[in-house]
């Protein structure tokens, strides 16, 4: 029964992440493309999680943690792009 | 692109509080290491991820006046580190790079083992941090 509840999840989320995948080829804007990148990452955290409940262990927890470190400063340092015109800035005061 | 001036206040109260939950997590997983998924290699980057979160929120001038680390020596000392621990079993007439454990009676975590592979870990992660930063310093400062 879990396992099938699981796996109708899994779908769930492959569909969600297949229409995120549109928005990125299709965005018409850079914003619009880094929003569905940001999500996307969102979404191959929920299905880490559904798939360390499908196989039952507990060490892909730590992935969890770190994809949503990595998508956070990954979007942020996009956004700063788009922003500023460069990533890391020499001096902000000048 | 635009001139007039930003004001970063809500991504630099963030990284305020975030950099420390990374860098606390990359201490987990540099100690976890040995038992579970983990160790010197991914502690670092997560490491060096918190500084880069630094760099973004803030700028070079400021990560170097909070840091004053030349991040090359970083590396040299884990270098450093992971050779002396290699050649440390020779004090014992072990060949290269033997390592040993054994088990500690702690003052609050209780009976423990005590790994001397956790000090090359050291090593690794020190040459890790240290060649990530050096790499999106040098990076980062070129005009």
């Amino acid at each position: 029964m879990l396992t099938v509840i699981l796996q109708i999840s899994l779908g769930i989320m492959a569909v969600s992440t297949l229409l995120y995948v549109i928005r990125v080829i299709k965005g018409p804007s850079v914003p619009d493309r880094v929003i569905a990148l940001d999500a996307i990452g969102i979404n191959l955290i929920a299905i880490t999680a559904l798939v360390s409940i499908l196989l039952r262990t507990s060490v892909f927890l730590d992935i969890i943690l770190l994809l949503g470190i990595l998508s956070f400063i990954g979007t942020i340092a996009f956004s700063k792009f788009l922003e500023k015109g460069e990533v890391i800035e020499n001096d902000r005061d000048r | 692109m635009n001139q007039e001036k930003t004001n970063d206040m809500i991504l630099q109260t963030v990284t305020k509080l975030v950099s420390f939950i990374i860098l606390l997590f990359s201490f987990y997983l540099f100690l976890s290491g040995h038992n579970a998924p983990g160790g010197g290699f991914v502690g670092g980057l997560i490491t060096s991820s918190s500084i880069v979160l630094l760099l973004l929120a803030y700028d070079l001038k400021t990560v170097k006046a909070i840091l004053p680390v030349n991040f090359i020596y970083v590396a040299g000392m884990g270098l450093l580190i992971a050779i002396l621990t290699g050649a440390g079993a020779f004090v014992f007439g072990a060949p290269f790079l033997s390592h040993t454990f054994g088990y500690f009676h702690l003052p609050f975590l209780g009976k423990t083992e005590l790994a001397t592979a956790t000090l090359f870990d050291l090593g690794v992660y020190l040459v890790v941090v240290g060649v990530t930063m050096t790499i999106i310093q040098t990076i980062g400062e070129e005009e």
